[in-house]
């Protein structure tokens, strides 16, 4: 059996409330990506998917605290690594696309230099060299005429072709883990479509695992092999894609599932009620003690 | 048959923009809106599709009063909203009213509910306490609030909450056509259901006309009874719900249609070019382009009600 690229066990955080309480946002997740594997976490605003990624890039911002589990990213556990090391990973070997493409980029400096620093940073080339290689990772993310664009700043591009460029800057050095958040909300239907393809692309050919976060699950559908369901700090559910859509067992899944509005789901005679989440779960406090669904048990339950 | 509650007639919007010489010479117009028209019967959800940059929401500012066409006429009721013998926005506040998209963005924050709220009334003359406390108490709780909410503030609820007082807000008038722009693309997946579902409610309730733009398409389906499929400022496609989903025929069409990315689709998403300006679907398979005139096309009726657009030529 291979190991697990990313283990994440038992992840707790929190944030302090006063002078003694914490408050917590993550209560022990635990889940695994293996190498070239596509992991999708779903779930509404606050179930802690973002905060997770960013315990993963070690971009927790005070007062946010791991109060415990490890993230063990080849073995090695990120948590104890210090400032340094973990600098030498983040962009190199773990890599991040963030869901604004506007201000995740510094409007001050043209998509060239930016993706060319990475060169330089991580694999101490030249800027000369640098900026040639820039030109290849814009045309491998099918950016047109990637020699002039180089030259041009953030705000003179689309948002699709600013994503463009963040996926560039995030595969620049050929990393093993990327993280993608809600890199598509901000994008117009056929735009994210383009982009979604690009990133499955580039990351299959090269063997790049993606932690793909997204409260979309057609999104998710469309590029992860597997989903965990996060709700109020917990992992809720976790199965395969297909699996975890046809035959969800978590409630909160099921009412998630509901809530939307499925295309073609609508019939001639009329349409069906969406599923109100809050209808269905009445005490919410009580979801999140109930237990973790693995697949597993799921195997256990219907021999 | 009644006459429709809403007409839309050959309506162009045109732009200037800045550039060219001199006196204007080699200035350039874009072109954001080609001749289009539509009917919206009472009672009816017509939504509008595209990309941004399509032209829809340009459309429904016209129908608000908030920009002025360049050509064509609007008329509610069979009287024109626009041009000569247009109403003045007060009274055409009582026609049409908008639920907008980002409720972070479209409240107050300084005023409470119950002024937000009491502001338009007081607006159009109804000043008497108990009559205004009464209508806020009943639009309150149409909207699934409680009317003990209206001494708070915008950031003391949450966006499905805030999105209930735009619509509040939007409602209190009680006028016949509500344009609803992304109404539920800001909100959190849970939300989205508990919104549309009032939505749906409210219509049924009160016999509202919805006018609806998104681009949202699986949104689209569910609340919609017709759909207009606008591309580069024209209607491409146009049709009851089930010809737009179920028999889509302008590439266009389908191509938005492929793009969605759906839990239930079992193949990968398709249907999508390389590059979406490249892509060659405008009618006639010609690349549009924003400042040039419209190509002389057509919408032809294909089946009953279901109308798409080809290149004259083509006919």
């Amino acid at each position: 059996m291979t190991m697990p690229l990313l283990d994440i066990r038992d992840l707790r955080l929190s944030v302090p409330l006063g002078r003694f309480a914490l408050h917590p946002l993550l209560k022990g997740v635990s889940f695994q990506i293996m190498p070239g594997e596509a992991y999708g976490l779903v779930g509404e605003s606050g179930s802690g998917k973002s905060v997770t990624s960013l315990a993963v890039m070690g971009l927790l911002k005070k007062p946010l605290a791991v109060t415990g589990g490890q993230i063990l990213f080849k073995g090695q556990n990120l948590l104890a690594l210090p400032m340094r090391e973990m600098r030498r990973l983040r962009g190199n070997r773990i890599a991040m696309i963030f869901q604004e493409p506007m201000t995740a980029l510094n409007p001050l400096s043209t998509v060239g230099r930016q993706i060319a620093e990475m060169f330089v940073l991580h694999q101490g080339k030249s800027w000369g060299e640098a900026e040639k290689l820039a030109v290849e990772s814009l045309g491998n993310v099918r950016v047109p005429n990637p020699d002039r664009r180089a030259k041009n700043y953030p705000h003179q591009m689309s948002g699709g072709l600013r994503q463009r460029v963040m996926i560039a800057m995030a595969l620049a050095c050929g990393p093993d883990l990327l993280i993608a958040d809600e890199p598509t909300t901000a994008l117009d239907v056929t735009v994210q479509a383009e982009v979604l393809r690009l990133i499955k692309e580039l990351c299959a050919a090269r063997g790049t695992a993606v932690l793909f976060i997204s409260h979309d699950l057609g999104v998710i559908a469309s590029i992860c092999q597997r989903v965990g369901v996060m709700y109020s700090g917990c992992l809720v559910e976790e199965n395969e894609t297909r699996a975890l859509f046809d035959s969800p067992r978590h409630e909160y899944t099921r009412g998630l599932l509901g809530a939307l509005p499925r295309l073609g789901s609508r019939s001639e005679q009329g349409r069906q009620r969406l599923v109100d989440i809050d209808s269905i779960i009445a005490d919410r406090s009580k979801l999140t003690e109930s237990r973790f669904i693995t697949p597993r048990e799921l195997e256990g339950s219907q021999p | 048959m009644t006459a429709p509650l809403l007409q839309v007639d050959d309506l162009h919007v045109r732009f200037p923009v800045a550039g060219g010489g001199l006196l204007g010479k080699g200035r350039r117009t874009l072109h954001a809106v080609n001749g289009i028209s539509f009917e919206l019967a009472k009672g009816e959800c017509l939504s509008i599709v595209g990309e941004s940059g399509c032209g829809k929401s340009t459309t429904a500012l016209s129908i608000l009063g908030l920009q002025e066409p360049t050509e064509g006429m609007i008329r509610y009721r069979g009287k024109p909203l626009t041009g000569a013998g247009a109403p003045n926005r007060i009274d055409r506040a009582k026609a049409v009213q908008m639920v907008f998209q980002d409720p972070y963005a479209s409240l107050n924050p300084r005023q409470s509910v119950r002024t937000s709220l009491a502001a338009p009334l007081r607006l159009h003359g109804i000043s008497n306490g108990s009559e205004v406390e009464g209508r806020i108490e009943a639009m309150l709780k149409n909207v699934g609030l409680t009317p003990e909410q209206a001494r708070r503030y915008p950031h003391e609820f949450s966006g499905g909450q805030r999105q209930r007082i735009g619509i509040a807000r939007a409602l209190i008038l009680e006028p016949e056509i509500v344009v609803l722009d992304e109404p539920v693309s800001a909100l959190d997946v849970s939300v989205r259901a508990q919104i549309i579902n009032l939505l749906l409610d409210l219509q049924e309730k009160l016999g509202l006309s919805y006018l609806m733009i998104s681009h949202d398409l699986s949104v689209v389906e569910h609340m919609s009874d017709r759909v207009l499929v606008m591309y580069f400022g024209e209607i491409v496609e146009e049709g009851r719900w089930q010809h737009i989903f179920q028999t889509p025929t302008h590439p266009y069409t389908r191509r938005l249609i492929a793009a969605i990315p759906d839990p239930d689709a079992r193949q990968p998403l398709g249907g999508c070019q390389e590059n979406s300006a490249n892509a060659a679907v405008s009618a006639g398979g010609q690349v549009q382009d924003v400042f040039s005139p419209p190509t002389r096309s057509e919408l032809v009726e294909i089946a009953p009600q279901h109308w798409m657009r080809f290149a004259a030529a083509a006919q």
